[in-house]
């Protein structure tokens, strides 16, 4: 299914992006006390970019025509 | 209520769905209706990943450390996304050649090493079987809890009681017969399992909906929402600080560590090769599990930290075990439904796991462990025994229960010293060991066995000293001072803090010294020697990947006759009869026996038998019929032979290239032959032109002057008239040798062949010159002339030639004193005349030039007019006249001292006649 050329480096875009997400520093920057509406941020931020890096995944699989 | 008959009665109805699910969809396999064959199912038989670790482990790990949980399942989504550069290729080559298991792939890729394919068993049961042990810890554990609702009592210490009381010892028990049930039935050439994989995709749906439905239930049936969850958990101190940087894993080396680990363990798990790999219909499903599967994940995940959250609320003060909250939650609340399905959900996640990974390992002792070694003694007489497939079978049901048994073995020493997931992360530590050599064999065509062996060996052997032997210690089972001071109180070789390395978690730890060894030795030992044949062969099929596959390794070939019952031994005759009948279709053949004894059918039944018993002991078992000596200096040989093949072909080429450039050469020069010969042609041509128009012009001149002029005296005209007359003579003589000379080139003279009397020509042609001579006073003297010498000539073509040679003579000779003798000498084979004159003799570089046509030797000309004394033409003339009959004609002289014209004749010269 995967027919694009580019779908390939897309994802492997995607996992450089992913490995900076949930990694040190960034991780760091949220790994804080206070909240987000009712919530922890780091929990936030972790849920939040992993459905979002989800998103893109399934998105860069299933977009047609390029 | 929820009496322990009602939860047995649930499990095994449970389980007893599970194989008619599995029952249903082999039959629907064998009708060629896959039920698995589509990315939905592939995706969900993958969450096979989350097993009891998740489904309770996870909470305990997030009431201990907040979100450490998380890096367990980032791990493997940022391995999906990388999934269509590594998992494709995984696929791909192990269906090219049927590749059953990781033990298989890595003994495949380096040279199909048994002895690689052994190590990798070992470490990958060993290192497992930790990982066994939870999930029976899980299960027995739940089960003890359920049982004794509406109390919520924890389960007493594993070690504490009797083992014949100890239920997980049962649930092992029960596992094992459920599994040997499940994937022994019958032994399946290509060792796929759609009704595994079908119950496997239930299971997986099973586990998320019951774990979403407590997750759902604490956050709004106990709770107001998550909000209120987390605002409640801030309220408390404790609880405040695991949501934020304190709470969060020690440092970030570890949650990196942690990342790193389950992108691995996703992939060279043994359970998820067999799924992801082995059991993968088509190949084009990946792409769609590349997000299905991690969503999966990230579902399953959603709840756990509140769940977490809202356990340490309800239950304070650690009575109750964390890894349990999300079963005692429910039964605390008494919702008994939710709590069977919870421990249902459990179960789903414990059967799973242990069914899948039991029988990819027995696979892998069967094939890459157990039978090569029974192969090997002769005792036993296996190699000629006619049907294997029984004992094949037996041996995988037998390696199944011995590696529960191990599973609850290790339960049973260490179960207790550990939560669920620092058990599990001790198996995830094993199998990254297999990374490298996975890894590398994919990307890199330098590894060689040797240096496979190697870095497994030397990443296995830290990972059991830094953390299988410290777990054993913790509890008890190897003396304390082995964690407390070292190995014999050596501070350097303490397992945890080796060579004095610390301020790591003992994971991480772990992690980098036997990372470190193992990608070390690997590369280090690969380096020590380029790989040989087989080696180069297969690092070409795995990283080159599809392209490459299919490239037979075999340089022999064996019938049908020694094949069809070798492979019968190990597949029973039937299944093998089967696969042969398909196979000879394939080929467009009729019936088997039309099958030639090729090196494609001995691939193909490798391929067939490496589905059975790995591809190590396949190779070892098809080169016991083929006719092919083992991979050694024959082989080289071999492969040389082919190579000075080539060389001999590329030889031959040159040799040809060579012959043409020759050719070439041949037609360039011809070409510029012909161009010369245009050339002269040319000239001959404006040289004939030339000589023509010379007496012509004259004859014009005084034609014009007598014309003209009428009142010339007649004297006068006369010697006017006379010249006209000469040079008339002159032009036609010359039109007449042209004429003569065209015909005699191009062949169409005629010739009227006779015996001729040569002294007789040569006396007739004096005559006829008789009275130039006298005209000049020059003394022809014809004494030399032997009589009765005779030849085959044209007479009248040779008479041409000697009044020619004759005339010749005497324009060059000076007047008065010119002597001019003919000789005729015979022998038997041949006449020969020459006419010989002292004149002023011809210089050595004209000598033959004078034989071409309009030539004329120097000092020829007529010092005043500058004209020449004659047409240039009866030389060449001669001289063609005398070739024709196979005679020569050439010429002797001394300048100054006069010359001498030779020809000879043939006796016999009739032959063109």
């Amino acid at each position: 299914m995967i027919r694009s050329r580019l779908v390939a480096p897309r994802l492997a875009f995607l996992f450089l992006i992913g490995c900076i997400l949930f990694n040190y520093p960034l991780l760091s920057v949220f790994s804080r006390s206070g909240d987000f509406f009712g919530l922890p941020p780091l929990y936030v931020w972790l849920m939040s970019s992993w459905a979002g890096l989800i998103a893109l995944m399934a998105w860069v699989v299933e977009r047609r025509g390029d | 209520m929820l009496a322990g008959w009602v939860i047995v009665l649930a499990s095994f109805g449970y389980l007893g769905i599970l194989f008619a699910i599995a029952w249903y969809a082999d039959r629907r396999a064998d009708a060629g209706r896959s039920l698995i064959s589509n990315p939905l199912v592939y995706a969900l038989s993958l969450g096979v990943y989350c097993t009891t670790w998740t489904f309770y482990g996870s909470v305990g790990r997030a009431a201990a450390s907040g979100i450490g949980f998380l890096p367990i399942y980032l791990g493997p989504t940022l391995l999906f996304a990388l999934a269509g550069f590594i998992l494709q290729k995984m696929i791909r080559v192990a269906k090219a050649n049927r590749i059953t298991s990781i033990a298989d792939f890595v003994a495949s890729r380096y040279g199909k090493s048994q002895l690689l394919g052994g190590l990798v068993t070992v470490i990958a049961v060993i290192g497992v079987i930790p990982y066994i042990a939870l999930q029976l810890k899980a299960v027995s554990n739940s089960f003890a809890i359920l049982a004794s609702y509406p109390e919520i009592i924890m389960p007493a210490k594993a070690g504490a009681v009797p083992v014949i009381q100890d239920s997980a010892l049962y649930v092992a028990m029960i596992l094992a017969a459920f599994t040997i049930l499940f994937g022994t039935r019958h032994l399946d050439a290509t060792e796929r399992h759609e009704g595994m994989v079908a119950a496997i995709a239930v299971e997986s749906v099973v586990k998320l909906v019951a774990f979403l439905a407590a997750g759902v239930f604490v956050v709004w049936g106990i709770n107001d929402g998550i909000g209120d969850v987390f605002a409640k958990a801030a309220a408390v101190p404790d609880l405040a600080r695991g949501l934020t940087a304190a709470g969060a894993p020690a440092s970030y080396g570890a949650w990196g560590t942690l990342i790193f680990l389950a992108l691995f363990a996703s992939l060279l798990l043994p359970r998820q090769f067999q799924i992801a790999v082995v059991e993968n219909v088509d190949v084009n499903h990946v792409s769609r599990a590349i997000w299905m599967f991690p969503l999966y994940l990230f579902l399953i995940n959603l709840f756990v930290l509140p769940v977490a959250l809202a356990g340490l609320l309800h239950f304070p003060g650690g009575g109750v075990d964390a890894d349990t909250f999300v079963l005692t939650l429910p039964m605390a609340h008494q919702e008994e439904a939710l709590a069977l399905l919870v421990y249902i959900g459990g179960l789903s996640a414990a059967t799973g796991m242990v069914i899948v990974e039991t029988i990819a390992l027995s696979t892998m002792v069967c094939n890459d462990l157990v039978m090569p070694a029974l192969l090997r003694l002769p005792i036993l007489g296996l190699a000629t025994r006619a049907d294997l497939s029984g004992l094949l079978l037996d041996i995988r049901r037998w390696s199944i229960a011995i590696i529960l048994g191990l599973g609850y073995l290790y339960f049973r020493v260490a179960g207790e010293a550990y939560a669920l997931v620092s058990i599990g992360l001790i198996s995830f530590a094993a199998v990254a060991q297999f990374a490298p050599v996975v890894i590398g064999g994919l990307c890199w065509k330098g590894g060689t066995r040797e240096g496979a062996l190697a870095g497994l060996a030397a990443g296995f052997l830290l990972w059991t000293y830094t953390l299988l032997l410290p777990s054993f210690a913790k509890s008890g089972w190897l003396p304390d001072g082995f964690i407390a001071q070292g190995l014999f109180g050596i501070e350097l070789l303490h397992p945890q803090r080796l060579l004095g390395l610390s301020g790591l978690d003992e994971i991480t730890h772990c992690l980098v010294w036997s990372m470190l060894a193992n990608l070390g030795a690997y590369i280090g030992v690969s380096l020590k020697r380029v790989p040989n044949v087989r080696e180069a062969r297969q690092a070409t099929l795995f990283v080159g990947g599809a392209e490459a596959a299919g490239v037979s390794g075999w340089r022999g070939g064996a019938g049908v006759a020694d094949l069809l019952p070798l492979a019968g031994r190990f597949l029973g005759s039937e299944r093998a009869q089967e696969a042969f009948d398909r196979h000879a279709r394939q080929r467009g053949l009729k019936s088997i026996q039309e099958l030639p004894a090729d090196t494609r059918l001995v691939s193909f039944a490798e391929t067939l038998l490496a589905g059975a018993i790995g591809s190590a002991s396949a190779r070892a078992m098809v080169a016991s019929v083929v006719t092919e000596e083992p991979l050694g200096i024959d082989e080289v040989m071999n492969i040389l032979d082919e190579a000075s093949q080539i060389r001999a072909y590329s030889h031959e080429l040159e040799q040809k290239s060579l012959e043409l450039r020759r050719a070439t050469a041949e037609l360039r020069e011809a070409n510029s032959r012909l161009l010369e010969l245009d050339r002269m042609k040319d000239d001959f041509i404006s040289t004939v032109t030339h000589e023509l128009r010379t007496p012509l012009t004259s004859i014009r001149a005084f034609s014009e002057m007598l014309h003209e002029d009428p009142k010339i005296d007649l004297a006068q005209r006369s010697r006017f008239l006379g010249i006209i007359v000469s040079e008339t003579v002159r032009l036609s003589r010359l039109i007449n040798q042209i004429l003569d000379l065209a015909k005699l080139e191009s062949g169409r003279a005629e010739w009227t062949v006779t015996a001729v009397d040569v002294a007789e020509v040569i006396h007739e042609a004096a005559d006829s010159l008789t009275a130039l001579f006298a005209e000049k006073r020059v003394r022809l003297e014809l004494d030399r002339c032997e009589a009765g010498l005779s030849v085959m000539a044209d007479r009248d073509r040779l008479m041409q030639v000697m009044v020619n040679l004759l005339s010749n003579a005497l324009k060059f000779v000076p007047a008065e004193s010119g002597r001019v003798t003919v000789g005729a000498s015979g022998t038997t084979s041949e006449v020969l005349v020459d006419v010989t004159d002292n004149g002023p003799g011809i210089q050595l570089e004209d000598q033959d030039l004078i034989f071409d046509k309009f030539r004329q030797g120097a000092g020829t000309a007529d010092v005043l007019t500058d004209k020449p004394q004659g047409t240039g033409l009866g030389l060449p003339i001669s001289r063609q006249i005398i070739e024709y009959f196979h005679g020569r004609l050439w010429v002797e002289s001394t300048p100054g001292a006069g010359a001498r014209f030779v020809f000879t004749l043939p006796r016999q010269a009739g032959d063109n006649a």
